[in-house]
């Protein structure tokens, strides 16, 4: 799950977060335990459907605001370290 | 070319297609090739925190007219985040439709007679550009990357085929079939050079007879309808030449290397990523009603099958050669079949307004396509009056795609205004009059003299007359 996450923890973060994790994986144990047959799938929690919006362009964000944020930039670009292996 | 002998290939396409919609899937940025790098970014698809998706009903509809023209069943739909870590999409997850997809379950007709089952066909979102910099150029050896995030978000179509193709020939005509759907349904532009239309290949080898699938490939990278064929091709080979050796066919994903015409493994089975998909809670599921879904089924112009029939049956005389064929397949792909019909319709010899369609007309076919069909059938028929020599009604029909107007007048002012029938005969005339050894000659059966009285007619009407019908009036002289 580590691995999936790319997230690296230290000893200590191991020691906090293992206990806070049981107790998420524990709650969803007791979820896994109801009898759920019958009961169709929710998609959402909100009893809505088709929620869309007209196809209308809006104003796009200042790409010079834009790239200021990221911690670094090329030929208008966001720059980011090399890449190993190909997009999924 | 099939497969060896003794083996059979089991191939299945994935084609994602880019909709035409003015905006983005999720927010109001549009949807351009080719704008400066991040100039159509926005909170929503750079994926910074507290922004919203809300999803554009134009490309649901675009995505709804693809599944109506391949045949599908029309079904609700819901959102699910496809988690992975490269940085073409800023969210680090892609917003997509997993096990409730809009469209399942159509076909498609190819114009071989064989029908391709489509399993799928559901919405996406497009991911960003990445640009690989370094010294090679390649992604091995890339210093660092560039990214554009100008299409991400772009809405995407994702059909996916049967696994019902079994050639090269016919994985590149379900393509080709696919694309010319695409563009008739007004959902894309189809354009593979530009990326609009991006297809993989799923291809596995087994023996003839044998019922079990072989281990598959996905092959990735192809950029035209001929990279796929080829791909196609290269790739059977390679696994009935592994098997064959006594190998194994390995679960991998490939990169079609168009320069050494070979793939190149990119990655195999254990590094498949677990994309851990769950329910995109920022947007509700898609539900479109009854009368939505069958307006759109009713607003489908016809489909390339249909389109080329009837022009096909414009030209009767029964099955055309392939030569024909191929120009009736060029002229409804470019969406200009009904030139050909209106210059038909306006009396034109339909063989003519095929082939001026499907050669000069298609050569601009951007600008065909909004020529007046009237203005385009007059044109024709003065072509076929003879008023016009073909390289004259060429150069016109150039004017008439360049900047509209009447092909009459143009041809005026290009100084092709037509020599009548009876003034052309009156200086036919007159030059066999004033050259009566050479017309004896002729009339002899010194059949090259014909050039030498053309030549004096050309000169006196300063080229306007028409060659042809100069030959004509020759002939009509000499009984």
């Amino acid at each position: 799950m580590a691995r999936l996450a790319r997230i690296a923890l230290t000893e200590d973060e191991l020691d906090r977060y293992a206990p806070q994790l049981a107790s998420v994986l524990e709650h969803a144990a007791q979820v896994a335990a109801l009898d759920t047959a019958g009961a169709a799938p929710t998609a959402h929690p909100f009893p809505l459907r088709n929620v869309l919006r007209p196809d209308e362009p809006r104003p796009s964000l200042d790409p010079q605001v834009v790239l200021a944020e990221a911690p670094a930039a090329e030929e208008g670009r966001f720059r980011v370290p090399r890449i190993l292996g190909e997009a999924p | 070319m099939s497969a060896p002998d003794g083996w059979e290939a089991v191939i299945g396409l994935e084609v994602h297609c880019e909709l035409r919609t003015r905006t983005k899937l999720f927010c109001g940025c549009r949807n351009a090739f080719g704008s400066e790098p991040n100039t159509n970014v926005c909170p929503v698809c750079l994926g910074l925190p507290g922004s919203l998706p809300v999803l554009n009903e134009a490309a649901v509809e675009l995505a709804m007219r693809i599944g109506a023209a391949l045949h599908c069943e029309i079904r609700p739909s819901v959102f699910h985040r496809k988690n992975y870590f490269y940085p073409d999409m800023p969210k680090d997850y892609q917003v997509s439709q997993y096990d409730e997809p809009i469209n399942v379950d159509g076909y498609l007709d190819l114009p071989d007679g064989s029908r391709v089952g489509i399993v799928r066909a559901h919405i996406e979102e497009d991911t960003g550009k990445t640009s690989h910099v370094g010294e090679t150029g390649r992604i091995h050896g890339a210093g660092h990357a560039l990214v554009d995030y100008n299409r991400a978000g772009v809405p995407l179509v994702e059909i996916v085929s049967a696994p019902d193709i079994t050639t090269a020939a016919q994985a590149r005509l379900y393509a080709a079939e696919l694309r010319a759907i695409l563009v008739a349904s007004g959902a894309s532009d189809g354009r593979m050079e530009e990326g609009s239309m991006r297809v993989d290949a799923n291809v596995s080898v087994r023996r003839v007879g044998d019922v079990r699938l072989g281990t598959r490939c996905e092959v990735k990278n192809l950029n035209s309808l001929r990279s796929l064929a080829r791909a196609v091709d290269h790739e059977i080979e390679r696994q009935v030449g592994v098997i064959e050796s006594g190998g194994v066919v390995e679960q991998q994903t490939r990169h079609w290397d168009e320069d050494q015409g070979c793939t190149v493994a990119l990655r195999s089975k254990e590094e498949a990523f677990d994309y851990r998909y769950f329910p995109e809670p920022d947007l509700v599921p898609l539900d479109p009603d009854a009368a939505w879904i069958e307006r759109v089924r009713a607003s489908l112009g016809p489909m390339p099958a249909d389109r080329r029939a009837a022009v096909t049956a414009l030209l009767g005389g029964g099955e055309p050669s392939d030569a024909r064929s191929d120009q009736v397949a060029t002229v409804v792909e470019l969406g200009l079949d009904h030139l050909v019909t209106a210059a038909a319709s306006a009396g034109v010899d339909p063989a003519l307004a095929l082939a001026r369609t499907a050669n000069e007309a298609a050569a601009a076919a951007e600008a065909a396509r909004s020529v007046d069909p009237a203005a385009y059938a007059a044109l024709l028929q003065m072509e076929q009056r003879q008023e016009l020599s073909a390289t004259q009604a060429k150069a016109v029909l150039a004017e008439l795609m360049a900047g509209g107007g009447d092909p009459a007048q143009i041809a005026g002012r290009m100084g092709f205004e037509a020599l009548a029938a009876d003034s052309l005969a009156e200086v036919v005339a007159a030059v066999v009059a004033e050259h009566p050894d050479e017309w004896e000659r002729f009339c002899g059966g010194e059949a090259k003299l014909a050039g030498f009285f053309t030549g004096h007619v050309m000169r006196r009407t300063q080229g306007k007359a028409n060659g042809k019908a100069v030959a004509a009036e020759l002939a009509r002289l000499r009984g």
